[in-house]
């Protein structure tokens, strides 16, 4: 192939390969231009978009960007394809593509159907030349629900991630973030939290933790302790009642190596997960988080753009049926991307892509206090990832994470965005909710309640612990 | 109506001592109430200031200096603040004129145990209120063990990795970098040392051990004083650093890929 070609006021553009092409046209975002990839200028970065609309969307079958033979992501991709499910848009090019996702007799039905015959390399070419207002509306009509305890992606439905975190993983401070958090109607997607300390020991305890917890006020809903796969591993063979198992994945083979993980040891931890059987309605038992950036951090990209790269992370997640996918949009730094109009628009793009290839997605709605963002960005990604349906965001008390020193979204944003579209959480969990009068049947929350009976789980350990 | 009606107090209101999170704030309706919202941009503001301050290099010559020591003054290959945080490769590196100054006011050192690189990093901060005192408290224990140091070297616009050319240049068989960690809500102003056994480009963060956390609400300066000396000597010692190293207060630097150090 000699390459794509477009004409734009006069100047004729060459792209040398779809690779090239698709980092070219790809939305301004400074990690590209820390790789190296991205387009010169704004006019090339038109003509790429222009080039792109021509393309075959069959063109993405047959030219990998990141080699087969190198890469069991791309033999993933390729293997699993399904062409009937590809059928109906087989004949399109990339633009006739974003026009037909638009059209209105493209329901949640149709969408749905197509997912298995989606490529992460074909979403993520459409999603460049989509606007903001495209990927929300696209996203909005898709549904991805999945079950362990609660019913998690239903429409009108928005589920939160409770998030404890304590610098030094203290079995008090952490009930006592999770007592709040559930006091808001936090919770539902998962009580998950990032350990301090990466040993078996500390996984062990608040794994037991969270467990009883959760035994003992009958909450629908599911634990997750984040430490590394093989840690958690580690925690099921020894016995400990793991519901989700986690991991940070990647989008190609050479940067889940620098993660510590294989396609072997995930369909391992799959395997066992599953076989704890721990989840009442449901068996999807993962949870993965990605981002924007991460290949490139483990010089992994192979030239790729990072967007392109994180939509194939999804295709990873896609293998196990994950419970929960979401990136952490804007955690990485502003190497790669730089503000909040990046991290914006990184979010809407990973949201509709995980989300056009069947992956159940949430967004760690998120930044780091050396990028040039603030709460107000947040609020705007988080309102537009409402608007687009996203099936669950972090909740952390007063949107301070402690232990990882950065901000995402706090229970009091999940309260903003359940009244602005009127969602709910998931119906077992509100039901539970409801039942424990920290919310009423019109969804709100409901006065507070003197020695709320979720605090004699502090009784324990505050006696156990030391002054 | 009553102004105590306004806002709702949390239930879990007896909780809030029991961690340093942001729980039982209250609520106006279902929202932040206002003194909460104004708290929180004040810790966001100094996050930012310490970021964007100038760093004070006279000031923190000064203060070192003053210990006794010679100092020498350097720019990373990133000339400003935003080259600095969009391309890290360039802070791990000195620009050209940095490193025939270094070169040349080198060149007769022999011997030498231990270059010390004070870089602002992502908090210039704190560095102004941390490396005075730390110094002075751990330069005499060096003295009383007649550790031999080069020039300590202060450098604009320094990331992490920076110690690498530095100590290679000096010749040093250990290279010390006492940097500003990325600031979060809590503390904005908080610094790392961070210590690599024969400095030499190409070393990796598996190479590195990291005492993290220095500011007066954290590791205080003169625990932070002992904890960098007994690192140093267990690295002098062990002729190592990084993973392999036995030294259980230390943490090694290899940080998850997403969350870059400095």
């Amino acid at each position: 192939m000699s390459g794509y070609r477009a004409t734009l006021r006069n100047q004729v553009y060459h792209f040398d390969s779809l690779r090239e092409l698709l980092a070219k046209a790809s939305p301004f975002r400074s990690g590209d231009a820390l790789a190296g990839i991205a387009a010169e200028d704004e006019k090339q970065r038109v003509a790429a978009q222009i080039a792109l609309a021509d393309v075959p969307l069959r063109a993405f079958l047959d030219d990998c960007l990141v080699p087969y033979e190198d890469d069991e992501v791309t033999r993933w991709i390729i293997n699993s394809h399904d062409a009937e499910a590809f059928a109906p848009v087989a004949h399109l090019t990339v633009g006739e593509f974003r026009d037909w996702l638009l059209r209105h007799e493209t329901t949640t039905e149709v969408l749905s159907g197509l997912a298995d015959g989606m490529t992460p390399e074909m979403v993520a070419a459409v999603s460049k030349l989509m606007r903001n207002q495209d990927l929300v509306l696209v996203a909005s009509r898709c549904r991805v629900v999945t079950k362990f305890r609660n019913t998690l992606g239903l429409k009108g439905r928005l589920a939160i991630r409770l998030q404890p975190n304590h610098p030094t993983d203290d079995p008090v401070g952490i009930v006592a973030s999770i007592v709040d958090g559930l006091m808001y109607g936090c919770g539902d997607a998962v009580i998950g939290i990032n350990p301090a300390t990466e040993s078996l020991e500390s996984l062990l305890k608040l794994t037991n933790i969270l467990a009883e917890l959760i035994q003992q006020y009958q909450i629908p809903t599911q634990a997750c302790v984040l430490a590394h796969v093989t840690t958690q591993l580690e925690a099921i063979n020894a016995g400990a009642p793991v519901d989700l198992v986690f991991q940070s994945i990647a989008g190609t083979e050479a940067a889940n190596a620098s993660f510590g993980v294989t396609f072997d040891l995930l369909d391992q931890a799959h395997q066992a997960a599953q076989q704890m059987g721990r989840g009442s309605i449901g068996q999807n038992v993962m949870y993965f988080e990605t981002g924007q950036g991460s290949c490139l951090s483990a010089n992994a990209h192979h030239d790729c753009d990072q967007q392109t790269l994180e939509a194939r992370a999804y295709a990873v997640a896609r293998r196990y049926e994950p419970l929960l996918v979401n990136s952490v949009v804007g955690f990485i730094g502003p190497e790669y991307l730089y503000d909040g109009k990046q991290i914006t628009r990184a979010g809407l793009e990973d949201h509709f892509c995980g989300k056009l290839l069947g992956v159940p997605m949430g967004c760690d709605v998120c930044y780091t206090n050396h990028a040039e963002a603030d709460q107000d960005d947040m609020d705007t990604l988080l309102t537009l990832l409402g608007a687009a349906g996203c099936n669950y965001f972090m909740g952390v008390p007063g949107a301070d994470d402690i232990m990882l020193n950065y901000q995402t979204t706090s229970f009091h944003d999940s309260q903003y965005l359940r009244q602005l579209f009127d969602l709910r959480p998931a119906p077992e969990f509100e039901e539970w909710l409801i039942r424990s009068e920290i919310i009423d049947q019109a969804n709100r929350l409901a006065p507070p309640v003197e020695r709320h009976r979720l605090f004699e789980s502090m009784k324990k350990l505050t006696l156990s612990a030391p002054d | 109506m009553d102004k105590r009606e306004i806002v709702t107090n949390d239930a879990t209101l007896p909780l809030r001592k029991l961690t340093r999170a942001r729980i039982a704030l209250g609520r106006a309706g279902g929202s932040l109430t206002t003194s909460e919202w104004l708290d929180f941009k004040g810790a966001h503001a100094a996050a930012r200031d310490a970021v964007n301050l100038p760093f004070d290099v006279p000031k923190v010559q000064q203060s070192i200096e003053s210990l006794g020591y010679p100092t020498i003054t350097c720019c990373s290959a990133a000339h400003d603040r935003a080259t600095f945080l969009l391309r890290p490769d360039l802070g791990r590196r000195l620009d050209d004129e940095s490193r025939e100054k270094l070169s040349a006011s080198t060149a007769d050192l022999e011997s030498i145990d231990l270059a010390i690189c004070v870089c602002d990093g992502l908090s210039t901060t704190a560095i102004h209120t941390a490396i005075g005192p730390v110094l002075e408290q751990l330069l005499p224990r060096l003295a009383a063990e007649d550790w031999r140091l080069a020039p300590i070297l202060i450098v604009r616009n320094g990331r992490v990795a920076l110690q690498d050319e530095i100590g290679q240049l000096c010749k040093a068989r250990i290279a010390l970098s006492l940097i500003g960690e990325r600031p979060g809500l809590a503390t904005a102003c908080s610094m790392g040392a961070y210590v690599v056994f024969d400095p030499t480009l190409g070393k990796t963060d598996a190479d590195r051990n990291c005492i993290s956390n220095i500011h007066v609400d954290g590791l205080r300066f003169e625990q932070a004083a002992d904890a960098i000396h007994r690192l140093l000597v267990a690295i002098r010692r062990q002729q190592i650093s990084g993973v392999p190293l036995s030294a259980p207060e230390s943490s090694t630097s290899s940080l998850p890929t997403e969350e870059p150090p400095t």
